[in-house]
This record gives structure tokens, sequence and C-alpha cells, in this order.
């Protein structure tokens, strides 16, 4: 098997509309997916993901339904991207092979698997059938920070070894300092060698996504995340705008369009914002505890629900080593909670 | 020593219990054989592997016949056992299955081969008592099936979901290799078994320390029309009623809350939901006591394969009653 062709120092995928998915409560409509698609293209982003938060199927109770049907959306972004390709996120255990053959079939042309990083030897199953469709592929190595660089590094190994061209240092919590960051990009590299690329997904929990996104293009990662207006979950992605600008500036070629996607920014995205992603209390708590950020939203209705701080909620689900995918836990969590206050 | 080594002592199977065989001396086959030393229904009476292995030494310390030559050697026997409980692979017990049939012996198929009708002992199991073959479905199915069946059987489930959390140490190669099998089958059976018109499966590997205990959510559409007091009291009474029911083969399996009700809203289509919290703590027989994926497997499995003992020393009876009134000796 072999790399992709990378055209430029480093490839940015945008995640506007996957990892955004979660800021928006999975709400996105054919109109804004269209419109978003058409601003990325146009700025030069050659990968473009559109999926529910949570992957292929993520649309469920759990997670909070889609307002319109992913493989809607994907065919929509399909149809809008001249050059750009689509992307779809597949979670195992959530998503399954079927998915993600409709989403082929919808017109994706690369998949991102995604396990907990300890967990991926429950990708090979998806990679075969992504290689079988002729999709680029992409493993996530989910909430990165919860294993040491050199286990990172064996468990990208098994993605590898299963068809995975490009394996991420996915920092689901944003809980990466910098230091921790490089050492798990420097271990990826070294163990993946040629036979594939390596990534980086941030979030903004603790304000590292870009930073991290500069040690990453310095030690040779290839392929980085963005969110338009750091449109994702927790306080969001490292922002595509930002990184195109910071690499502008470094002189690392992205093939980016400042200009273009800083319009993109703020005349396509900030309008349909729900909330422009920010680093407040609960957002924090999330990079400080290392809890999965798509769980902020989640925390927050528990909270409303049964009148205990969200922060509070948040950091019992860190003490707890919940992974991606427990969101049911956060009731509980709540539940918890709220019978101690009544007791207490 | 009356028997030679490998062969069944006749003298092992006490008249009133059903003899029965474990197929897979791994890790469930193992546990299985702890929970079945305990039934009044059932002896074991072999263990049987392909290759030496740990487990066969283990079923040999305890006292069972047990061999490393398969289903061939197990067949040989006499008398042979009635029920045979699978704990192989989908393609082993695809090999083996007809041939426990055509020898008139009841499965209990723990793997994913799904010949047979899927059981889960607290909703269905009557209804299969007298199939050649059944299915164990899926651990995160056998925890979540009887609360959907609860629900359904108060109101209509236009859609049920639920999330099964499992210490990472406790899911196995097997599965691993083959996810979408738990998801696909676990969401069929949420529907075949539990009774809800759709269903969706979701399972989460968790490798936290010290190995988090098995914990299931299950979330079900009620239909807003039925969005009343009336329903969810009875919902909730109903959910009560099947928890005790699965308490009686798998101890460990407790609410972790009041069932929890929300209205209808427009993004659930109009209809309110039902969220159920459990946690699944096995009993520890040779599984750790967090493995309740696996305890309630099988549990479940001792549980059907009980019933199913009792069904044949029923029709055994039946059959020597009958005899009895054709000779006209009483019986």
């Amino acid at each position: 098997m072999t790399r992709p062709e990378i055209r430029h120092d480093v490839r940015i995928t945008d995640t506007t509309l996957r990892d955004g998915s979660h800021a928006q409560a999975h709400q996105f409509t054919e109109e804004q997916v269209r419109d978003t698609v058409r601003a990325l293209d146009r700025a030069g982003v050659e990968v473009i993901e559109v999926t529910h938060g949570d992957g292929l199927g993520g649309s469920t109770f759990n997670y909070g339904f889609s307002r319109t049907d992913e493989l809607r959306l994907i065919a929509a972004a399909r149809e809008e991207a001249r050059t750009a390709r689509i992307a779809v996120l597949l979670v195992p255990g959530i998503g399954t092979a079927d998915d993600l053959r409709r989403a082929h079939d919808a017109g994706a042309e690369v998949v991102r698997v995604a396990t907990h990083c300890t967990e991926a030897d429950v990708s090979p199953q998806h990679f075969g059938v992504a290689r079988e469709l002729g999709m680029e592929t992409v493993g996530f190595l989910m909430m990165a920070h919860r294993t040491p660089p050199e286990d990172l590094a064996k468990q990208a190994r098994i993605m590898v070894d299963a068809g995975c061209q490009c394996p991420y240092v996915t920092d689901s919590a944003g809980a990466l300092l910098m230091h921790e960051a490089r050492a798990r990009f420097e271990a990826l590299i070294a163990e993946v060698g040629d036979e594939a690329w390596v990534g980086y997904h941030g979030h903004q929990n603790l304000s590292f996504g870009v930073a991290n996104s500069v040690i990453a293009a310095e030690v040779g990662v290839k392929e980085i995340d963005g969110s338009l207006c750091a449109l994702g979950a927790g306080s969001g992605n490292s922002p595509t705008e930002v990184l195109a600008a910071v690499f502008d500036r470094l002189g690392v070629s992205t093939g980016l369009d400042v200009v273009a996607l800083l319009d993109a920014a703020e005349d396509v995205v900030r309008p349909y914002l729900h909330r422009w992603p920010k680093m407040d209390r609960n957002a924090i708590v999330q990079g400080w505890a290392g809890v999965y950020s798509s769980f902020l939203l989640h925390a927050e209705h528990a909270a409303e629900r049964y009148k205990v701080p969200t922060h509070e909620i948040l950091r019992r689900c860190g003490e707890l080593g919940l992974v991606g995918g427990q969101e049911d836990m956060i009731i509980d969590v709540a539940l918890e909670l709220a019978r101690a206050r009544e007791e207490g | 020593m009356s028997a030679p080594p490998g062969t069944i002592p006749a003298n092992r199977i006490p008249a009133d219990r059903i003899p029965a065989a474990i197929v897979g001396p791994g890790n469930i086959g193992t546990d299985l054989l702890a929970k079945l030393a305990r039934s009044s229904a059932i002896d074991v009476t072999a263990m049987v592997g392909v290759v030496e292995s740990p487990g066969l030494d283990r079923a040999r310390a305890a006292g069972i016949a047990a061999s490393a030559e398969g289903v061939d050697w197990l067949l040989a026997q006499d008398p042979l056992p009635r029920i045979v409980f699978e704990a192989t692979s989908a393609r082993a017990h695809a090999a083996n299955a007809p041939r426990y049939e055509a020898a008139g012996i009841r499965a209990v198929d723990l793997t994913p081969a799904h010949l047979g009708p899927m059981v889960c002992p607290a909703v269905n199991m009557p209804e299969h008592l007298d199939a050649p073959n059944v299915n164990m479905i899926t651990c995160g199915g056998q925890a979540t099936i009887p609360i959907v069946a609860a629900v359904s059987q108060v109101v209509d489930v236009p859609y049920a979901e639920i999330v099964a959390s499992t210490a990472s140490r406790s899911a196995g190669p097997g599965t691993r290799a083959n996810i979408d099998e738990f998801t696909e089958t676990t969401a069929r059976a949420v529907e075949q078994v539990g009774g809800a018109a759709r269903g969706k499966a979701i399972i989460i590997l968790n490798p936290v320390e010290p190995p988090m205990i098995m914990r299931d959510t299950i979330f079900c559409a009620i239909p807003g029309e039925r969005w009343d007091d009336a329903t969810t009291t009875a919902v909730s009474a109903s959910i009560h009623a099947m928890v005790a029911r699965v308490q009686e083969y798998v101890p460990g399996y407790t609410l972790r809350a009041e069932p929890q009700f929300d209205p209808p809203r427009p993004e659930w289509g109009g209809r309110g939901r039902v969220a159920t919290f459990l946690e699944v703590r096995g009993a520890g027989d040779y599984l750790p006591e967090y493995a309740g994926n696996l305890d309630i497997m099988t549990a479940a499995a001792v549980r059907v394969g009980e019933l199913i003992a009792q069904e044949l020393a029923g029709a055994t009876l039946a059959a020597e009653r009958s005899r009895a009134i054709d000779t006209g000796v009483p019986a």
C-alpha cells in the first residue's frame, strides 16, 4: 500500500461539517453544508469531512439525532466540491461497514476510522472494507493523551498494517501539552516510517490546537485538521483560517488561500453558529481533566435537567476515565451528583 | 478408577439430572462449567477441545472427562450428552451443529453462528423449548433486551437503542475482529426479541484501570400519544419486574437509578423517552467480576440449558407415563 500524494508541506483537512456537528447539536441543514463546502473548496481545501459528529450511524438518542440525514449531506457536499474530496468519520461500535458502503455510494472518497487510543484492533475490519472500496484511509487514535507515546505508536502500527494510510494523534480532549504532543508525533513517525503519513487533530480546550499544529509540521506530520471558526466539540478545533495564516507566515506551504478562508469563516460559518466555541470554564475543565470534548453539550443538558453544575459533571467524567462514545454515562454521573447533593 | 481415560463414567450421571457437555474449553467454557456445577437440572459429563489446553486440565481437575479430540470423541461416547453448550467459534459451531442435531443433542450456542432462534431466558425462552438449536445473541443483547421487552410489554416501542460499555480486558479477539457482528446482531435482536420496531446497538470498550464493571444503557422511544403518568408508571413497574426476573440468574444485574423519563420532543419525532441505566456485575465464578458482559452470557446459557433440561426430563416422564398406560401399569 502506498501513501497518498501530498502536494504541499502539510495537507489541511477541514472538519467544520463533522466535528462542528457536535457544536451545532447535529442540526446542520443541507444549505449550510453546500455553502460551507463551496467556500472551503474555493479556498483550496483538499479534504472536507462531512458526517454526524460521532461518525456514520451516530444519529441516536445517545449522541443526538441529525436534523438532516448524513447521507444527504454527504451527497450534497460531493455535488458542491469541484476539487476537494469528501471524507467521513466511522467509529467502529457505532457505525458499521454497511454504513461506510452507503457513504461511499453517496460520494465519500476518504474514510477516517476512529478508535480509542488503545483499541485499534477493532478497526481492521473497516480498513479492509475501505480499501476494497478504493477509499483513502485515515486512522483516528482518539483521546491520545490517555496512552504513552510508545504505546500509541504500537496502536498506529495495528492500523497501518490493516490498511490505514495515515494514523492520527487525535487529541479529543484538547489535553496534550506541547511536549506531550511532540513526543507522540515523533513516536508515530518513527513507527510508520515511509509506510504511512502521520496526522494531528487538535482541540482548543487548553489553547494548544494551533501551537501543537506548528510543532506537528516541524517534526514531519503531514495531515492536520482544522475547523472554520474553530467549530467543533468542546472549545472547538484548531481554526482552519488561523492554521492557514500561521503556516503562511512560517513559510509552510498548504495550498490554502488565507483570505478566502477568512471570508469563509466570517461570511459563511459565523452567521449560522449556534455558539462560537470558546474557552469557558466547562471547556477548560475538559482539557484539564482530559474529558472527551463532545461531552460538553450533553453535560450542559444533564446539568440543567438534574440541577448540578456542568463542570462538576465533566470533572467526574474525567475521574471515571470515560472514553469517547460513553455519553450515556453523563446522565448517570449527573444522577449520582444530584443524589449526593440531596444526601449532603 | 473404573472408566478408561477420556470416557464418561456412567455412574457420574444421576438419574434426575440431564447429562450435558461443554464444547470449547476457553474462559467462557470454564465459567460455564463452574456455574453448571451448581445446577440441579444439569450434570456436565464432558469438556471438549481440539488441542490440549489449560481449560481441559481445569475440567479434569474438577473431575470431568475431558478430551482434546473434538466432537468426534464426544459423539463416540455412550451414553451421549443430551445438551451441548458450544463456546467455540461461529465457524466451528456451524460445522458441529448438524452432527449434534443428527445425534439428537440439543445445542445451546454461545457463538455468533446464529443457526437457531435468538433466545433471552427472561423474555422468549418458553417459545423455543423444543428448538434443536438456540443462540444466545450477544452479551450486550442478554443485558439489554429484557429492558426493551419490559417496555414493549406496556407500550409500542417504535425505536430502541442500547449502549453497552465493557472493560477492554473483557473483549476478546473474536469480538474485536468483527465488532459489526455485535452491533448488527444486537440491533436485530432488540427488534426481534425485544419487540422494538427499530433497534440500534452501540458498543464501547473502555481500558480504564481498575477495569470498569459492565454498564448498559437502554433508551426506548415512547409514542407521544401514549405519554402520560399512567404509561410511565406502568413502564417503570414493568422494568423493575424484569430486573427482578433477570436477577434470578444474574444476581449482579442492578439498576443504577430509577428509569428516567423525558417527555416528547420535536427532535425526537414527537416521541418521549425512557432511559434505563444498568450495571452488570459478574458472579466471579471463573471470570472476574467486572466481566459482567461475559458472565451474563454464561449465566443466561445455563438458565436456557436448565429450562431445556426440565423440558427433556418432563418429556421423558411423559413418555414413561404413556408407556405405563399402554401396559396398564399405573405410573
